[in-house]
């Protein structure tokens, strides 16, 4: 039996179910980045993915337009990600504690529309798969990187963008200043507050397609907490990628395809619990905390520091 | 590093409470029952739980082994008193996830729907609150219900048994009941919780034979959330059901260990279909997620629970569905003759607790109907055993 799980075809299944799994967190991750490098940790990344959920489902639901729901669920986000910004930044509230507030708040404000609005759930027709012509053809890595639903895609597009965006723009040197000395960033003229603004309402919109991309491409449904802590993985998964997006983005797939090896380890019937095969993700999740702990250097000095402006 | 470390903490902290509470809820507070009945002008002073006329007490005969006898109910023939016919039976369901979740909840709503058509709504009211799967919340809600002079007070889900044994002492003259649960706590004292539960191995079976039937590529799958319960014999008995179709059938079972997380739930799915199953069945209110999938990729479905032939009714080819009414019937009839507690009862298909509902629109080849019928039959008259434990 455990010989099943060597042959190709489980392994082509296992990357491409990891590839479609990483999906939701590499958005909520990368988004959670630019927050976290500007200096303020948003740990209300699942509530905010919770609502964009509902609102993409319900956009589609009425429109059958998945574009619009996507616009929805984006919207959504970065009206939630300014709000973060006006607790943390503004009101300068506790981060971990205001995110949690922010969590919750979307857990029980999504289910409380979801019951209003939906009497009896419903699949809806979302983002369908899209094969890339040519490239979706090639043997083995066709099937796993080029099969899949267009937010599959954006995710993975993501991350050169956003390393572009945060190493090579004024903009992106802006936010690490802001992250990393906010005084000095204040003294040279740019605005802490702004910049951090900004950072979260990229967060958020990111979070919103996170949201999205489950109830309107890789579900199709929406349900009470759908998330189901995925929001609070990304947030790790940021600490373990060390800030950097790439990183972030390797801990996204390792992360899922974990994920996908315990499920295929399930399905062939191999002879491990499945409570031990469950642990996998997180037990992974926790050494690589640990192991990123170490790695101190690289975390914006500023994070998690509400910025007093010195006079 | 000290700040990093007591973030990294929190997150670890956070991470493991949402992915393991099913559903934090809001308190109980903030989620009043949604179906309050309003409080009737004449309310009699004295919950007169019995009818003065309750002529045939079940003789409170010693009981030498408490069998579960779900068929035997005591029948009492109460000539309903002016008292008694002015006063509906009032019931409160406390369920851990969403009314409408197509599954455990549902199945609940859908009964005491049922049970107030039949009896008509002025002989029978009931109240709900439903996503408390926090069980402090739930217990919380209980007692409220309880507090409020409700008849009946259900508690719909295995998690709340403990918190209802300290509960229910506390209410002598309110009847309570849970499940699925075989344990009525008699053996700590305790006279006035009822225990429901279902043999859902029978359904299952019935469903695992089919799928059997109609597997292309003699190979099927089963998603649960966690290997205990219901969900776990309906698992069980449907594997069960097609060995004894097809003895070379592959049937692959995954527990996701969350009964909420679609997500998890579709990915299972996905990777039974990359394996090769082209029938797949599941439970808990999470398999929507996997439903979802199987109508896309165009998978046949066997639904539990509740019937879930609306979300995919071209896929979905049959569904198990609790219904919950016989029982709640008996707990009224048992509650107006005095007797609040002890009953232990079991759903299965000869009680028609457990009811195989086939999707209409899903044309199923008369030859496996006959087959799945004669099995249901097997099944009620002992001549099949499911053979799960």
């Amino acid at each position: 039996m455990i010989s099943d799980l060597f042959s190709l075809n489980v392994l082509i299944g296992i990357l491409t179910s990891g590839v479609r799994l990483a999906t939701s967190y590499l958005y909520a991750a990368i988004g959670e980045t630019f927050g976290q490098i500007s200096g303020v940790l948003n740990l209300g990344v699942e509530g905010i993915m919770l609502v964009s959920a509902y609102a993409g489902y319900i956009v589609v639901l009425k429109t059958e337009d998945p574009w619009l729901g996507l616009l929805a669920a984006i919207l959504v986000g970065m009206v939630m990600g300014v709000a973060t910004a006006f607790i943390s930044v503004t009101l300068k509230a506790d981060q971990g504690i205001s995110g949690i507030g922010v969590y919750l708040f979307g857990l029980g404000f999504s289910d409380l529309l979801f019951r209003v609005t939906v009497k009896s759930p419903q699949i809806l027709k979302g983002f369908g798969d899209v094969a890339i012509p040519v490239l979706s053809d090639l043997p083995v890595i066709g099937h796993i990187f080029f099969n899949h639903n267009i937010l599959v895609y954006g995710a993975f597009l993501l991350v050169p963008v956003a390393w572009f965006v945060l190493n090579r723009t004024t903009f992106g040197l802006k936010i690490r200043a802001v992250g990393q000395n906010p005084e000095a960033a204040d003294s040279l003229g740019i605005s802490v507050a702004r910049m951090r603004y900004a950072t979260l309402m990229i967060g958020g919109g990111l979070s919103g397609v996170a949201g999205a991309s489950l109830s309107i491409a890789l579900l199709n449904m929406f349900q009470q907490n759908i998330t189901a802590g995925q929001g609070f993985i990304a947030v790790a998964l940021v600490y373990f990628g060390a800030w950097k997006p790439y990183r972030v983005m390797l801990g996204c797939l390792l992360f899922s395809m974990v994920n996908a090896l315990q499920l295929w380890i399930q399905t062939l019937g191999i002879p491990i619990p499945s409570d031990i095969a469950l642990m996998m993700p997180y037990v992974l999740t926790i050494v690589a905390l640990v192991f990123a702990a170490r790695s101190v250097v690289t975390q914006p000095a500023a994070l998690t520091k509400p910025f007093e402006r010195g006079e | 590093m000290k700040r990093l470390l007591f973030v990294l903490a929190l997150i670890a902290i956070i991470a493991t409470i949402a992915a393991c509470a099913p559903a934090p809820t809001p308190a109980p507070t903030a989620a009043p029952p949604t179906k309050a009945p309003e409080v009737k002008p004449t309310e009699a002073p004295k919950p007169t739980a019995v009818p003065p006329t309750a002529a045939p007490k079940p003789t409170d005969a010693p009981k030498p082994t408490d069998a579960p006898k779900p068929t035997e109910a005591p029948k009492p023939t109460v000539a309903p008193t002016a008292a008694a016919a002015a006063k509906p039976f009032r019931v409160a369901v406390i369920m851990p996830s969403a009314k409408n979740d197509l599954a455990f909840s549902q199945s609940m709503v859908d009964a005491l729907t049922k049970v107030q058509t039949e009896l008509g709504k002025d002989k029978f009211e009931f109240a709900y609150t439903d996503g408390l799967g926090n069980v402090p919340d739930a217990a919380a809600a209980i007692r409220d219900y309880a507090g409020k002079g409700f008849d009946l007070v259900i508690a719909h889900g295995s998690q709340y048994g403990a918190s209802l044994a300290d509960i229910a002492p506390d209410f002598p003259k309110t009847a309570f009941a849970w499940g699925t649960a075989a344990d009525t706590f008699a053996s700590k004292g305790v006279k006035n919780i009822n225990a429901y539960t279902v043999q859902s191995d029978q359904g299952g079976y019935v469903e695992g034979v089919i799928a059997a039937k109609l597997s292309k590529s003699g190979s099927v799958g089963a998603i649960g959330p966690v290997p205990a319960g219901d969900g776990n014999l309906t698992i069980l008995g449907f594997e069960a059901g097609a060995k004894a179709t097809n003895p070379n059938i592959k049937v692959a079972k995954t527990f996701t260990n969350d009964f909420n997380n679609a997500a998890l739930m579709s990915q299972a799915a996905q990777t039974m279909i990359a394996a090769g199953a082209d029938v797949l069945t599941g439970t808990s209110q999470a398999v929507v997620g996997a439903i979802s999938v199987a109508k896309d990729k165009n998978v046949l479905w066997f639904g539990n629970q509740s019937a879930q032939t609306s979300l995919a009714n071209k896929v979905v080819v049959a569904n198990q569905v609790y219904d919950w009414s016989p029982f709640i019937k008996q707990m009224i009839d048992n509650t107006k003759a005095g007797k609040l507690g002890g009953e232990v009862m079991i759903g299965t298909l000869k009680n028609k607790v457990l009811v195989i509902d086939y999707n209409k629109d899903y044309a199923l080849p008369a030859d496996v109907k006959k087959l799945a019928d004669d099995t249901v039959q097997g099944l009620i008259d002992g001549k099949i055993q499911t053979g799960v434990k």
